[in-house]
């Protein structure tokens, strides 16, 4: 699991309460609309995001920059993709 | 005999227009929206458009609008959903004392079962909330305020711009029941300023079985049906597709019929109001005289029970309503009129005539030829009727 802190994001994607697997098929989008090397970040509260998002990242060949608490949140993650292509 | 319906904030019969629109996802039409293949991806295309079409109708953005299997679950939705979402911040929610069951009974829910608490905000003698009123009832720990937007019992349009002042202020989101106003009454959610607004198919002449919640961008709603990524993964089940389709046309007619259909039921209205009012003695008129829905007229008549009148009335192919279906079947008075502070007794003679296009000046004129006959016998019925007619107290 790699951690970060605060990471300043070029777009954002609300996925709390919303249902598996809208956690994977938003940012698929979402980072389409990115130029390479822009951020985005994914606010979840769903744990099977922390190793989805990883494992989506290494086979898509896109960053996975890190993760940290919500701590606006309780019980919820913001994880950091970086666009490579 | 012909028949006068002016029941239409019960049901609407489904427009022709609609129906055809309809009927191809019944059959040939059939696909699967979350479906891959082509069949599948052309009914999702479609549902997309009729998105788009509900937006309109309320000046939202396609991708802000969850389809629902009704009004009331729509008003589930936002209440039960955007509470819980919200519970870290606090436990409280405001609604007004005249609104659905579907919302009244939402808060009790919560009350109930989520350790919420919820106040029952009182109205003025019109059904009308002041938002001073308002003001004074939001805690740090309010997290929504639902106030409808017009009653389909009393006609009453609340002055939501002024309410959401004060929920803004507050940092409180507004719901808003609108399932009486779309399609009757212009609707634009920025203007009004709420943050999330129910509505239903029927009310538009459209079909039953369908709803739609608007929900404010980045308002977080926890999920009331659990299923699927269908509505972007706020509400899950297959999609009722034929509904769907049916919502989006007959909101895409009542938008552009609007001004004119507005026009033409209070036109209707006003000769209803005006004749009931001067042939029928000893009867109000309730609800707001002027902010209320434009083919709305809604009585109480001294001296009678509306149960008796509207079956007088149906016996002569009119047929109307006495306010709320809930109450008027468990023979109970009716919530809505006590908070406007009508005596019980005169809550029990309510009637409820609302309008549509399909109606016409002979409407009207068979209401007035029959009503006035109708309530005389059955007050010549009344024994307390008789005695306040010779003079005694009633």
């Amino acid at each position: 699991m790699k951690f970060v802190e605060q990471c300043p994001a070029d777009a954002s994607a609300d996925l709390i309460y919303r249902v598996c697997p809208m956690h994977l098929l938003e940012p698929m989008e979402l980072i389409k609309d990115l130029k390479t090397g822009q951020v985005l970040e994914i606010l979840t509260d769903y744990d099977g995001a922390l190793e989805d998002i990883p494992a989506w990242c290494a086979k898509h060949g896109q960053e996975f920059v890190g993760l940290c608490e919500d701590t606006e949140q309780e019980g919820c993650y913001k994880l950091y993709i970086r666009k490579l292509h | 005999m012909h028949i006068v319906y002016l029941d239409h904030a019960g049901a609407t019969p489904v427009r022709p227009e609609v129906l055809e629109a309809m009927l191809p996802y019944f059959s040939e039409k059939f696909g699967n929206p979350s479906a891959v293949y082509d069949l599948g991806a052309a009914v999702k295309d479609a549902v997309e458009e009729q998105r788009a079409k509900v937006a309109a109708l309320v000046g939202a953005e396609a991708k802000n609008i969850i389809f629902t299997s009704s009004g009331a679950e729509a008003n589930n939705l936002a209440i039960k959903g955007v509470c819980l979402a919200r519970q870290q911040k606090g436990r409280h929610l405001i609604v007004s004392g005249i609104e659905h069951h579907s919302v009244l009974n939402a808060a009790r829910y919560l009350e109930k079962f989520h350790d919420f608490e919820a106040t029952f905000l009182p109205v003025d003698k019109y059904g009308r909330v002041d938002p001073e009123r308002l003001a004074k009832a939001l805690t740090p720990a309010t997290v929504l305020v639902s106030i409808q937007h017009a009653s389909n019992e009393i006609g009453t349009i609340q002055d939501l711009p002024r309410l959401a002042a004060v929920c803004r202020q507050a940092g409180v989101p507004l719901h808003t029941d609108a399932i009486a106003t779309a399609g009757l009454v212009p609707i634009d959610v920025q203007a009004l300023g709420v943050d999330l607004l129910s509505l239903n198919g029927s009310g538009l002449s459209g079909p039953k079985g369908i709803g739609a919640l608007y929900f404010r961008p980045g308002l977080r709603l926890v999920p009331q049906i659990h299923g699927g990524i269908q509505e972007d993964g706020r509400r899950g089940g297959t999609e009722n597709v034929p509904g769907i389709i049916g919502l989006g046309r007959a909101a895409e007619l009542a938008r552009q019929e609007l001004p004119q259909r507005a026009a033409s039921l209070q036109k209707l209205r006003d000769r209803l109001v005006t004749g009931v009012l001067t042939e029928v003695p000893e009867v109000i008129y309730t609800g707001h005289p002027e902010q209320r829905l434009p083919g709305h007229a809604s009585f109480c008549v001294e001296g009678i029970e509306g149960e008796a009148l509207l079956f007088m009335l149906s016996r002569q192919g009119i047929y109307a309503n006495t306010g709320s279906a809930c109450a008027s079947k468990a023979l109970k008075t009716s919530p809505v009129l006590c908070a406007l502070g009508i005596r019980p007794d005169l809550a029990q003679g309510s009637i409820v005539f609302t309008f549509s296009s399909s109606n016409r000046e002979e409407d009207v004129s068979a209401v007035l030829r029959e009503l006035p006959a109708a309530v005389a016998k059955l007050r010549s019925f009344s024994p307390v009727w008789r005695k306040r007619a010779a003079g005694g107290a009633a």
